[in-house]
């Protein structure tokens, strides 16, 4: 790895600790450095005990955890797909998840039962997808691009008639949909954590495989790629990750596509390189774009979802625009 | 030993036969150029030498080994494969991509050993292209992306390079200086099969022609014995007559005028 890449890495790890820190001492009650480090020696007072173990730690880690997961998921299905549009969305996961966590919502199921239901939909929907496009023993993957976009309109379709015939849970759906971690419990951390870092490791485990398939799906079989293994492997590792991702965090946008193509614009498209920093950088991104969360509109807090749209929106154009500078300036 | 043989090929796209029973043998390394006339199977069948297509019937043997046999990361330390058109989007540098052949030969994790490096920098000094190791592929023109292209499947160190329409996109110097290069290869024990478009060139620089009709070999033989008015006819309809180079007796195709 080159000295510049070195540098790269370090940033995003020590920005990555001190987001975190941060990010664990803002919100509607301050925090001290001086009342955090007593907390982790185990002799601070019990109120802050109670926000930094039970509060703040755990939604600080879902969302690092979350911004990983997404921002590892959105490199890969990007390469795979061969399409820069890709996000970890296009499969139709989002809305397979919505759908379920509108059913939970309206038949009054706790927040856990919501986000098992949002989990298990989402996985039934990218199986419809991936069941649509298999023809014989190869996947195609447009045909999964087309398949996922449809399922995904279809699927809204029925969330708003479903919204439009129970309006008292019109707000609660909404909330749930926009995204955020404001009501995020170790014990949902527990079940979808684990999820999260096994899959993104086994999709890291194939970069040197997906890298070939980035110059083409049948050139990487000529040398020695078992591309129908690859493209199982990290769609189903992909759709585990996401599934797990929404149903902890709910539907948060641009992660997954602006993260690993800023990350692809400051260290290449190796995905060995890659993939670690797009993890970290998804990491630091949505513990930043959570406290801003939590600060914008004190003492209320906002979906996450809005933050990091308004935020990558703009941030990805500017870099769209460097980056034409730079080429047509060759 | 043949280095390859193909015995009894048959391959359907579904149900529309592409080949129709191939038989042929190759003992020594040298050029074979494919010709005939579009949709006769010369693409399905270098596809399913190379293993990416799986035949209907019939058997390819790989210095006697049968490549059904064969794993997929087995299979391209044998054969390499240089396509017609390489698009990438993606800003890899050509020693990424050149490093790519090295791939069979590592395991999951294992980093790049110090002879995968040296066989990289000979694959590219021989191609010409080490100069642009530090360049994105998309930056290069189309005979100089070729290059580096032939430069990964050298590094596979195969044993037969299968190359789909290696120089149709090229100016007549690349196309000269590809086919030169690919001679030079199978001096050095490297099957070369390749399809090719143009007959003329075909002649010049292949050691036999192999001439595809129907999903059939029409013929395989050194290119004075094979290309005659009669078989140009039938392979691909139109009247030609032959002039010889004066040089190396190799015929040369022109068109009839009538």
């Amino acid at each position: 790895m080159s000295y510049k890449k070195s540098l790269y890495f370090t940033t995003a790890f020590i920005l990555l600790i001190l987001m975190m820190v941060i990010s664990i001492s803002t919100g509607a009650v301050k925090l001290t450095l001086e009342q955090m480090m007593n907390v982790l020696r185990n002799n601070g007072d019990n109120i802050s005990k109670t926000i930094v173990l039970n509060l703040r730690l755990p939604r600080v880690i879902a969302s690092a955890i979350v911004g990983m997961g997404l921002s590892v998921v959105g490199a890969f299905f990007q390469g795979l797909l061969r399409n820069p549009m890709a996000d970890p969305y296009v499969l139709g996961i989002s809305s397979g998840a919505a759908f379920g966590a509108t059913i939970a919502i309206i038949l009054g199921l706790n927040l856990l039962a919501i986000n098992i239901t949002a989990f298990v939909t989402s996985l039934a929907t990218v199986f419809v997808v991936y069941t649509i496009s298999r023809a014989g023993t190869r996947i195609s993957m447009t045909t999964m691009i087309l398949a996922g976009t449809a399922i995904s309109s279809f699927t809204y379709a029925l969330i708003s008639l479903m919204m439009l015939l129970n309006r008292e849970e019109f707000n609660k759906i909404i909330f749930w949909t926009m995204g955020g971690f404001n009501l995020t419990s170790w014990k949902a951390l527990i079940f979808t954590t684990p999820i999260i870092i096994i899959g993104t490791f086994v999709m890291y485990s194939f970069s040197r495989d997906v890298n070939a398939i980035l110059t083409g799906e049948e050139v990487a079989e000529h040398l020695g790629v078992n591309t129908e293994m690859v493209k199982k492997v990290i769609l189903i590792a992909g759709s585990l990750v996401t599934a797990a991702s929404v149903s902890i965090g709910g539907i948060i946008g641009f992660v997954g596509l602006i993260i690993p193509h800023i990350c692809r614009i400051l260290v290449g498209p190796d995905n060995r390189i890659l993939v670690p920093f797009s993890a970290l950088s998804g990491a630091i991104f949505l513990t930043f774009a959570d406290t801003l969360a939590r600060i914008i509109l004190k003492p209320s807090e906002i979906p996450i979802g809005i933050i990091t749209a308004a935020f990558g929106g703009p941030f990805f154009i500017y870099l769209l625009i460097k980056e034409k500078r730079k080429n047509e300036g060759m | 030993m043949p280095i390859l043989r193909v015995e009894n090929l048959h391959f359907s796209y579904g149900k529309k036969e592409v080949l129709k029973g191939l038989n042929f043998s190759v003992f020594e390394s040298k050029v074979i150029g494919i010709i005939g006339s579009n949709g006769s199977g010369k693409t399905t069948l270098l596809k399913n030498i190379s293993g990416y297509l799986k035949p209907t019937f019939g058997n390819i043997f790989i210095e006697d080994r049968n490549i059904r046999e064969l794993s997929i990361k087995e299979k391209a330390r044998y054969i390499s494969y240089v396509p017609q058109d390489i698009r990438c989007d993606f800003q890899f540098t050509c020693y990424d991509i050149v490093m790519m052949g090295r791939m069979p030969f590592l395991r999951r994790f294992q980093p790049e050993r110090k002879e995968d490096k040296d066989i990289v920098r000979k694959c590219m000094e021989m191609t010409n292209t080490w100069q642009f190791r530090d360049t994105m592929i998309n930056q290069l023109s189309g005979g100089e992306k070729q290059r580096v292209y032939i430069a990964r499947a050298l590094a596979q160190e195969p044993k037969i390079l299968l190359m789909d329409e290696p120089i149709s996109h090229l100016d007549i110097k690349y196309q000269i200086e590809i086919l030169s290069f690919v001679r030079e290869l199978a001096k050095q024990g490297i099957l070369v099969i390749a399809v090719l478009h143009d007959i003329n060139l075909a002649c010049q620089f292949c050691n036999e022609i192999l001439i595809m009709k129907d999903g059939r070999i029409m013929d395989l033989g050194r290119p004075n014995k094979v290309i005659t008015p009669k078989s140009i006819k039938s392979a691909f309809s139109i009247d030609v007559d032959l002039i010889e180079n004066p040089k190396n007796n190799i015929p040369y195709v022109v068109a009839s005028i009538v």
